[in-house]
C-alpha cells in the first residue's frame, strides 16, 4: 500500500455481482485490501480479512466448513464476524485471534464492500443504481475484472463521451457529440455532464434501435456521477420534434450505460458494467446482443476502451512527470476527480495527494 | 487483525485525578495521530528501576480532538509502569506507539453486556460511549472497590444514563453473572475487561450458557492474580540456575535477564509461547494467563513465565535445554 490517497476508504465499492458469490471463497483485492468473500448458508454474504491472523496464508486457499473458514495451512477456524473460533493443539482461543471482516450489503445485483472505518458504514449511503435491478429497465453486463489502470482513469472515459466519436466510430461514435454543447452541474456527492444533440441523424447503433428509418433524432446523454465511482448515462434519441428536450421521450427509445468502478490497487480496478435499457425489455435476444456489443473478443465497444484505458495508464508511468493536461470537454471529469478530493479530505482532513492535483 | 503500530514522541499535556489512585493523562502526538477504535491501547515507553521498558494503556474516550488519553492507576505492587507514569510532569516528553487494538468492538449485534472491573473501566467507558453513538442496544455493569474509586462513571452516566449500573464491594453488591447472561439477547456479545478473577467468573458463566465462544470478549495485560504481587525464587536444576523475580519484574525478564534462552510472542499470556514446565513449588502458583484452561492451571504442569506468578514460595522449574 503506498501513501499517495487515491481513493476514500470510507465508501461502499462493487465487489462482485450477487450471482458470482456462492457458497465457496472468492477472493478479491478492494482498495489495496485482500478480502475473501462467501454467502452463509442464510443467504448473506460474508466478506474477510484475506490473511490468517497467524501466519497470513490468505484464507481464500482454505475452505468452508459450514458458516465459518478454515485455513488451509494450520486449520484455524474463523467466523463470518472474523473471530476465531479454533485454535489447534490448545484447549483456549488466544483473545486477540481476529481477522477484519468488512461491512457488506447486496443491493442492485451487486455485492458492496466498505473497506474503511466499519462505524461509519451506512447502507442508506450505496450509491444508486437501480438501473441495474433487473426490473424496470433490462440489461445484462460484465465486469472488466483486474483492469490495468486507476480507476479514475475509467470515470475520466464516461464523464467525457466525445471520445466516442474517436474511440467507437461506427458504432456510437458521431460528429455530433464533438460539436454539441453540454453543460456541467454537481452537487456536492454528484456531477452530472448535460448534452443534446437536435434534430441529427442517429448513429447506426441508435438508428438500429430506434428502427424508423429516415427520421432525424434528438439525441440526449446525460452523464450521472455519484462520488467515489459510479457512473450512470442516460442516453437515448427520440424523433425530432416529439418533444424529448422537454421530457417527452415516448417517440424515443432509452437506455442507461451503468459503470460501477471499484480501485483495485492504486493502479488497477475493477469495472462492473452494464448497459440497461427500458425498450423491447422482453428480448432476450437483444439483451444478449448488446452484451456482446459492448464486450466481445476484444471487438465490442468496452473493448475498445479496455485497450485505450490501460494503454494510457501504462503512458502515464512512463511519464510520471508530467502533467494532463485539460480541455473545456473535461469539465465532467473534473468535476468528478474534485469530489473525490473531497472525500479524501473528510477522511483524512489534508489536502488530497499530488497525482490528483496534476489533472486539474 | 491488529495493524502494526508505529513508534513516535508525544508531549504529556495534563493530568487530572479521577479517583485517588488512577490518574487521566492528555497525550499530544508530534507525528500524525491516528484515530483509535473502541478497544484500543497505545504503548508508552516507561523508564524502570533505570531501564526501558513498554506499558501498553488503554485509549480512553473517543480522542476527536487529536489527543490520546489514558487512565493509569497507580498500583502500590506495580511492576514499576504505573510509578513511572504517575511522576510525570505536564510538558512531559514521552514515546508512544499510534494506537493498536487487540479488544475490537464489533457493530451490529443485537444487544451487547459490558463489564469492567476497576481500571478495566477504560476500553468499556470508550466502547459504551461508542455503542450510544451508534444507537446500539447495550448495558454496562461496573465494579469496583468502592464509590471513591468509580473512574469516569459521572461522565459515563451522563452519555448513557441507565444503561450504567454500578456494582460497589464495600455496600456488598455483586454481579449476578448466571442472571445477566441470561438477559442477553440471543447474538449478544459480552465485553469483559476487568481482573483476572473477574474474567475467569465470566469465562465459566459463559461457558455454563452454551453460547458461542466467539462472543465472548476479553482483554488481559496479564497485571492481575489472585494474589499480590511479590518477590519470589526460581530454580532450574538442569541450568544450575537460582534467580530471584523481584515485586517489580516479570518472571520471563529475570529468566530472560538471567541468560536463560527463552522464546515469547504476545507478553500477555495470550500465545503460551514462554510456558515452562513447573518440577515443584512450595508455594501457590498465580496463574495469570488466558491460555491455559481452568483444568490445565488446575493441573499446575506448565505457567506462562510472561506474566505468571507465584506467591508464598518458590518455585522449581525445567526449560526446554535439551536435545529432544
Amino acid at each position: 500500500m503506498t501513501d499517495a490517497r487515491l481513493f476514500p476508504l470510507n465508501a461502499w465499492y462493487a465487489a462482485a455481482w450477487s450471482h458470482e458469490i456462492k457458497h465457496e471463497l472468492a477472493a478479491r483485492t478492494i482498495c489495496n485490501k485482500d478480502m475473501v468473500l462467501y454467502r452463509r448458508s442464510d443467504g448473506q454474504v460474508a466478506v474477510l480479512e484475506d490473511a490468517c491472523w497467524h501466519r497470513l496464508l490468505p484464507l481464500s486457499m482454505g475452505h468452508l466448513k459450514g458458516d465459518e473458514v478454515v485455513c488451509g495451512y494450520h486449520g484455524l477456524v474463523f467466523n463470518a464476524a472474523g473471530r476465531c473460533t479454533y485454535m489447534p493443539a490448545q484447549k483456549t482461543i488466544n483473545p486477540s485471534a481476529c481477522v477484519r471482516a468488512y461491512p457488506v450489503e447486496e443491493r442492485h445485483r451487486l455485492v458492496w464492500v466498505w473497506p474503511g472505518d466499519p462505524a461509519l458504514a451506512n447502507p442508506d449511503t450505496i450509491p444508486d443504481f437501480h438501473w441495474n435491478d433487473g426490473t424496470e429497465w433490462v440489461g445484462e453486463g460484465g465486469t472488466f475484472y483486474s483492469l490495468k489502470c486507476d480507476y479514475r482513469l475509467v470515470i475520466d472515459n464516461l464523464m467525457d463521451l466525445t471520445h466516442e466519436t474517436y474511440v467507437h466510430a461506427g458504432s456510437i461514435g458521431d460528429e455530433a457529440i464533438t460539436s454539441a454543447p453540454f453543460d456541467v452541474t454537481h452537487t456536492d456527492r454528484t456531477a452530472t455532464v448535460t448534452r443534446w444533440m437536435i434534430n441529427i441523424e442517429p448513429p447506426p447503433f441508435w438508428a438500429k434501435q430506434l428502427d424508423r428509418p429516415g427520421a432525424h433524432v434528438d439525441r440526449w446523454q446525460i452523464i450521472y456521477f455519484q462520488a467515489p465511482s459510479t457512473v450512470v448515462g442516460d442516453v437515448g434519441v427520440a424523433v425530432t420534434g416529439t418533444g424529448a428536450p422537454q421530457g417527452d421521450r415516448s417517440q424515443g427509445v432509452n437506455g442507461a450505460f451503468l459503470a460501477a468502478i471499484t480501485p483495485e490497487t492504486d493502479k488497477s480496478c475493477h469495472y462492473f458494467w452494464n448497459f440497461a435499457r427500458t425498450f423491447r425489455t422482453d428480448d432476450e435476444q437483444l439483451t444478449r446482443d448488446i452484451n456482446k456489443a459492448h464486450v466481445n473478443e476484444g471487438k465490442g465497444v468496452y473493448d475498445q476502451d479496455h485497450v485505450v484505458l490501460e494503454a494510457q495508464q501504462v503512458a502515464i508511468d512512463k511519464n510520471p512527470r508530467l502533467p494532463f493536461y485539460n480541455l473545456n470537454i473535461d469539465a465532467g471529469a473534473l468535476w468528478a476527480r474534485k469530489l473525490i478530493d473531497t472525500m479524501l479530505e473528510a477522511e483524512h482532513g489534508q489536502v488530497a495527494h499530488a497525482p490528483s492535483e496534476a489533472a486539474e | 487483525m491488529s495493524k502494526q503500530v508505529e513508534w513516535g514522541k508525544g508531549i504529556l499535556r495534563s493530568v487530572r485525578d479521577l479517583t485517588p489512585d488512577i490518574r487521566l493523562f492528555e497525550i499530544e502526538p508530534e507525528g500524525e495521530f491516528v484515530a483509535p477504535t473502541p478497544g484500543s491501547h497505545i504503548n508508552v515507553g516507561v523508564q524502570i528501576g533505570g531501564r526501558p521498558d513498554v506499558r501498553s494503556y488503554s485509549v480512553v474516550g473517543p480522542c476527536t480532538d487529536g489527543l490520546y488519553r489514558i487512565a493509569v492507576k497507580r498500583l502500590p505492587d506495580s511492576r514499576g509502569g504505573s510509578l513511572y507514569m504517575w511522576n510525570l510532569s505536564p510538558g512531559a516528553q514521552l514515546s508512544i506507539s499510534t494506537p493498536g487494538n487487540h479488544f475490537d468492538l464489533s457493530l451490529g449485534r443485537p444487544e451487547y453486556l459490558l463489564l469492567a472491573g476497576g481500571i478495566g473501566i477504560t476500553p468499556i467507558f470508550t466502547m459504551a460511549l461508542a455503542l450510544a453513538h451508534a444507537g446500539a442496544n447495550f448495558r454496562v455493569l461496573y465494579a469496583c472497590r468502592s464509590r471513591q474509586d468509580m473512574a469516569l462513571a459521572d461522565e459515563m452516566r451522563a452519555q448513557v444514563g441507565d444503561r450504567l449500573q454500578m456494582f460497589l464491594d464495600d455496600e456488598g453488591a455483586r454481579v449476578n453473572l448466571d442472571a445477566e447472561i441470561a438477559r442477553l439477547a440471543p447474538g449478544g456479545e459480552l465485553y469483559v475487561c476487568g481482573p483476572i478473577g473477574m474474567l475467569e467468573a465470566a469465562k465459566r458463566a459463559w461457558q455454563k450458557s452454551g453460547r458461542p465462544v466467539d462472543q465472548l470478549r476479553f482483554e488481559t495485560f496479564g497485571n492481575s492474580g489472585r494474589f499480590a504481587t511479590e518477590a519470589f525464587k526460581v530454580k532450574i536444576p538442569r541450568l544450575g540456575i537460582e534467580v530471584e523475580v523481584p515485586q517489580n519484574k516479570t518472571m520471563l525478564d529475570t529468566l530472560e535477564a538471567a541468560g536463560v534462552a527463552m522464546i515469547s510472542d504476545c507478553r500477555r499470556g495470550e500465545c503460551g509461547l514462554c510456558a515452562l514446565y513447573i518440577i515443584e513449588t512450595t508455594g501457590v502458583v498465580d496463574h495469570r494467563d488466558v491460555f491455559f484452561s481452568d483444568e490445565e492451571k488446575a493441573e499446575n504442569r506448565k505457567l506462562c513465565t510472561c506474566v505468571s506468578r507465584v506467591a508464598g514460595g518458590d518455585i522449581t522449574i525445567d526449560t526446554a535445554d535439551r536435545a529432544a
